[in-house]
């Protein structure tokens, strides 16, 4: 039941092999069973799920809806989502339900899906390994002891456990692409604006952007086809159709050109990885594809320039948590000053105070030349690199993270060395392309994720590549020991 | 020694739009406390701001009217601080790419054209209001202004003294509501201005270190501002000392000002270009499509009823300060037949005075320009006098009643017949033959006499220059 794929569902859904409500009882059944260890369920949405669901049996007994009518999923906790808190993974938001829906949420809500609950996340959505959460970490379902990567690990490990058949992520450096590796899971962040991003509480807003993670290219499809689209209260959301997502799935791929980034593949990538990610290439290859070697010259300087940009938005985005409104205020403050500092003092974990300092000194008389403009151009620089390789090739592909899942607690009080665990994703973010993850191996029985990354909005054309190599593979149909059991 | 005084201006214009700069939030005044802020003005987590059209709109009639550079892609910056009535924690405005650049205004002080420069023009959100009143030691936030778009118009340093900083806030004020971009309401904030204020000794080329006083919002307290703060500064340096650059309030209570802030003190906003806004982008066929739309503006308007309607520069200027006034008087003029002097002394004389005792505006008028221009018609073809029509004014006021309606009804038709006329003159002298002797006498002011009684007779109605002819003829026997 577990591994049904989103069309296998649905089919037995409008069979009435099962209900809505059977199919969200038996995934709220596998979070009450495996979650306990996990953590990746911060908040349970229980009752309201099942009510959904009973809505949602109604328009399948009508013929109505579509693929998605009745599916449960998991929403990240990034999203607002009208009567149920949104807390971001924060002690901040903690208290605060949002009297709203993001416009991803209300998407698929309108196709009838069946939120069970929200993920757990890193606080704010900074961090690469879900220990900067405030409910604590989540544990990455293939090894206990190993994190799920991070921003949206909560998200990936429920997916890859089967808590869930769907789950929402976002994605500013990497949030979907690397947890999805380290789960071994498929999750997509698609173009910059092809989500809204109304109602997804803001990190760095030139960056974020909203995905899907599922256990197929053809469900993370289905999914991401339903929260696209063009929203006219986000300013940056672009008005422009969204193509069928699902249209060019089973398109062949021969002929097609795959970018291989030299500077990628350096003596730098773990050899275990690099053996997997060739291997994967060495299918593609085989599918009739060409294999090219590109440059992407400034792809280096993303990570400096990334830390300059991304802490620059986000000291401003998370100016408004100031105990004044909303969310937590400390006790008893003695003036406004206290206030804000106690609050903010209190209410915010290390990692995210760090990035609000780096943030405003950047930004600061005197050093934003320096810092947040060479950044910005710095950003052009890589951008055009990609859109010089895209003149020469229809999709590139690397390795998604510079490493498998590592240990709970090893890089926490490494914060460079986490940033580096973001290293092929990144730069992705800074020049708005989508890009993917899909599971193309074990090492040391972790898995390791390919990147794909494709031209603005060809997202279709990235998951027709990612689906023909799901065809010839089946490393994304893997489950972790422990949680294949029916519950 | 000889002082200059250098001022400079920052204007802030509250834009006439229905909604926020950047929600769907009303803007109207007076609401009850947060009654007007949606989640984007309460900067709830999640929301994002979106462009009011609007506004983008009337920052380019501005610059249109002024004559300056309008930015083909302007940028919204954020400018970083923290304050309760501020709940992004920032403010959205415009700071290295404005979207209106250099432009100019013409101001006139002691009968001498003075060109002012204007800097630049840039769109911003307002902030909430701090209400430290009724809270015991507490602060209560009122979001309801949060979001207003405002125009922020800075002026070079071009002005001398108080007089010009007037005239150029005035000529602003009116400019403003001539395109109909601000409704100028300076009580309720929706035009602020700040001051900069400097000296240094005649004939000097460097400024001198400025003061920035803040919040003004009457002429008169700009004026004595600035007249007090010239006053501190040239007292500070003649005993040694030097200015400060400052943020100084203006007290209206003590009209005095004192310092809220220093140099020093002051915050260091780390402006950024806002990642959830788009660049403003104004296309070819926005300016083209604003141009057509800009109304005649305060000047020309002027020039052309000087020379239209032949009126003399100080009536042009009475009445072309407001353009409602201006469009009242032009549409007064037409009813009455072209009588465009006579137009013009009721309405800046009788209507002027009655909208000033009642406290209304020229819009609220009780008298249309219509039935106005009616009644000076038949002031102009004598069928009432001057002083008839001021008793027929404040009947027409109270009332819907036309000049006409009012004349006939009440029997005030002005008694110009001659036979009518000479008969009550003939019994008038037969009663007063003593003064008629001292008349004949010399004593010629005794005509005053029989002018008073016949009038009394008339109630006023006696055709005065008939009645003083025949009166005339009369009484020389």
């Amino acid at each position: 039941m577990y591994n049904k794929s989103l069309k296998e569902l649905s089919t037995s859904l409008r069979n009435k092999d099962f209900s809505s409500v059977e199919l969200s009882q038996y995934f709220l059944n596998r979070i009450k069973r495996f979650d306990g260890e996990l953590n990746s369920v911060i908040t349970s949405n229980e009752k309201a799920a099942l009510v959904a669901a009973v809505e949602a049996d109604k328009r399948l007994q009508s013929g109505d809806g579509n693929l998605l009518t009745g599916i449960p999923l998991l929403h990240k906790d990034i999203f607002c989502t009208a009567g149920l808190r949104a807390s971001c993974g924060s002690k901040m938001l903690d208290n605060f339900i949002a009297p709203y829906t993001a416009t991803a949420v209300s998407k698929l809500e309108q196709v009838g899906v069946v939120m069970l609950g929200k993920t757990n996340m890193d606080e704010f959505a900074m961090g690469s390994s879900n220990e900067t959460s405030f409910y604590g970490g989540v544990k990455n379902p293939w090894d206990l002891n190993t994190v799920p990567g991070g921003s949206s690990g909560g998200s990936a490990a429920a997916v890859a456990a089967r808590l869930a058949p769907i789950a929402s992520g976002t994605d500013t450096g990497g949030s979907i692409r690397q947890p999805a590796a380290f789960c071994g899971v498929t999750g997509i962040k698609p173009t910059y604006g092809r989500v809204s991003r109304y109602g997804m509480i803001a990190f760095a807003s030139s960056l974020d952007q909203a995905g899907t993670f599922a256990k197929s290219a053809e469900d993370a499809a289905i999914m991401l086809q339903a929260m696209s689209g063009f929203d006219e209260k986000d300013s940056t959301s672009v008005d422009r159709p969204v193509d069928d997502l699902l249209a060019n799935l089973g398109d062949s791929i021969k002929g097609l050109t795959v970018g291989l980034p030299k500077e990628f593949f350096t003596d730098d990538l773990d050899a275990g990885i690099r053996e997997k990610v060739e291997e994967a290439i060495d299918t593609i290859k085989s599918a009739g594809a060409n294999i090219k070697e590109i440059s992407l010259p400034n792809i280096n300087l993303s990570v400096p320039a990334y830390y300059v940009v991304a802490p620059a938005e986000c000291s401003a985005n998370l100016s408004r948590f100031d105990g004044v409104r909303y969310g937590y205020r400390c006790d008893s403050p003695k003036d406004l000053e206290d206030l804000y500092k106690r609050s903010r003092g209190e209410g915010f974990g290390d990692e995210v105070k760090r990035r609000i300092m780096i943030g405003a000194y950047v930004l600061s008389a005197g050093y934003y030349d320096a810092y947040y403009k060479k950044a910005q151009q710095v950003r052009r620089l890589i951008k055009n690199d990609f859109v010089e390789a895209f003149k020469e090739v229809d999709i590139i592909a690397s390795a998604t993270a510079p490493s498998v899942a590592f240990s709970a607690g090893e890089k926490k009080d490494d914060p460079v060395s986490m940033y580096l665990s973001d290293i092929f994703t990144i730069g992705v973010n800074l020049a708005g392309l989508p890009g993917m993850s899909v599971p193309c191996g074990f090492v040391d029985n972790k898995p390791v994720g390919m990147q794909l990354i494709g031209n603005y909005f060809a997202e279709s054309r990235l998951l027709n590549v990612a689906h023909q190599y799901q065809q010839l593979t089946d490393w994304h149909l893997a489950v972790p020991t422990g949680f294949g059991e029916e519950a | 020694m000889q002082w200059e005084t250098v001022i400079g201006l920052e204007i802030h214009a509250q834009l006439a739009t229905k909604s926020k700069i950047f929600s769907g939030a009303s803007t109207a005044y007076g609401a009850d406390a947060n009654t007007q802020a949606c989640a984007v003005d309460l900067a709830l987590p999640g929301t994002l701001p979106v462009l009011n059209e609007q506004a983008v709109r009337f920052a380019v009639k501005f610059g249109l009217a002024i004559g300056a550079h309008i930015a083909p892609y302007s940028v919204f910056a954020r400018k970083n601080y923290f304050y309760p009535d501020l709940p992004k924690g920032y403010q959205t405005s415009q700071f290295d790419k404005p979207i209106v650049g250099l432009g100019e205004l013409d101001i006139v002080v002691d009968g001498k054209v003075k060109t002012i420069g204007v800097t630049r023009a840039h769109l911003e959100e307002d902030a909430g209001k701090s209400l430290h009143e009724d809270y015991q030691g507490m602060t209560g936030v009122d979001l309801n202004r949060a979001g207003t778009p405002l125009l922020e118009i800075v002026s070079e340093p071009d002005m001398r003294s108080a007089a010009e900083a007037i005239a150029y806030v005035k000529k602003l004020h009116t400019l403003v509501q001539y395109l109909g971009i601000c409704d100028g309401n300076m009580q309720e904030g929706s035009f602020r201005c700040d001051v900069n204020v400097s000296v240094r000794p005649m004939g000097q080329e460097e400024f001198g270190t400025r003061a920035e006083i803040k919040n003004l919002n009457s002429f008169r307290f700009i004026e004595k501002a600035v007249a007090h703060e010239v006053e501190r500064q040239i007292d500070v340096i003649e005993s040694g000392g030097s200015v400060a650059q400052e943020t100084r309030l203006y007290d209206a209570n003590k009209d005095e000002t004192r310092s809220m802030r220093s140099k020093e003190e002051a915050n260091d906003y780390r402006y950024f270009p806002c990642p959830d806004l788009l660049p403003v982008e104004i296309t070819a066929e926005l300016l083209d499509e604003m141009q057509r739309e800009l109304p005649e503006l305060p000047e020309a308007k002027n020039q052309r009823f000087q020379t239209q309607y032949k009126l003399n520069g100080y009536d042009a200027d009475v009445l072309t300060t407001q353009r409602a006034m201006a469009d009242y008087y032009e549409a007064a003029v037409k009813s009455s037949g072209g009588e465009t002097k006579l137009v013009a002394n009721w309405v800046m004389g009788e209507l002027s005075a009655g909208l000033n005792k009642e406290n209304l505006a020229i819009e609220a008028a009780p008298v249309s320009a219509e039935r106005l221009g009616g009644l000076v018609k038949r002031i102009a073809d004598q069928t009432i006098s001057g002083k008839i029509a001021k008793q027929v004014l404040e009947l027409m006021w109270s009332s819907d009643d036309n000049a006409d309606t009012v004349i006939e009804r009440e029997g005030l038709k002005q008694i110009s017949d001659t036979g009518a006329l000479e008969k009550m003159i003939d019994e008038l002298m037969a009663q007063n033959m003593l003064q008629v002797k001292q008349y004949r006498a010399g004593k010629t002011k005794m005509i005053g006499f029989f002018v008073g009684q016949l009038m009394k007779q008339t109630q006023g109605k006696a055709n005065p220059q008939e009645l003083n002819k025949l009166l005339q003829e009369k009484l020389k026997g």
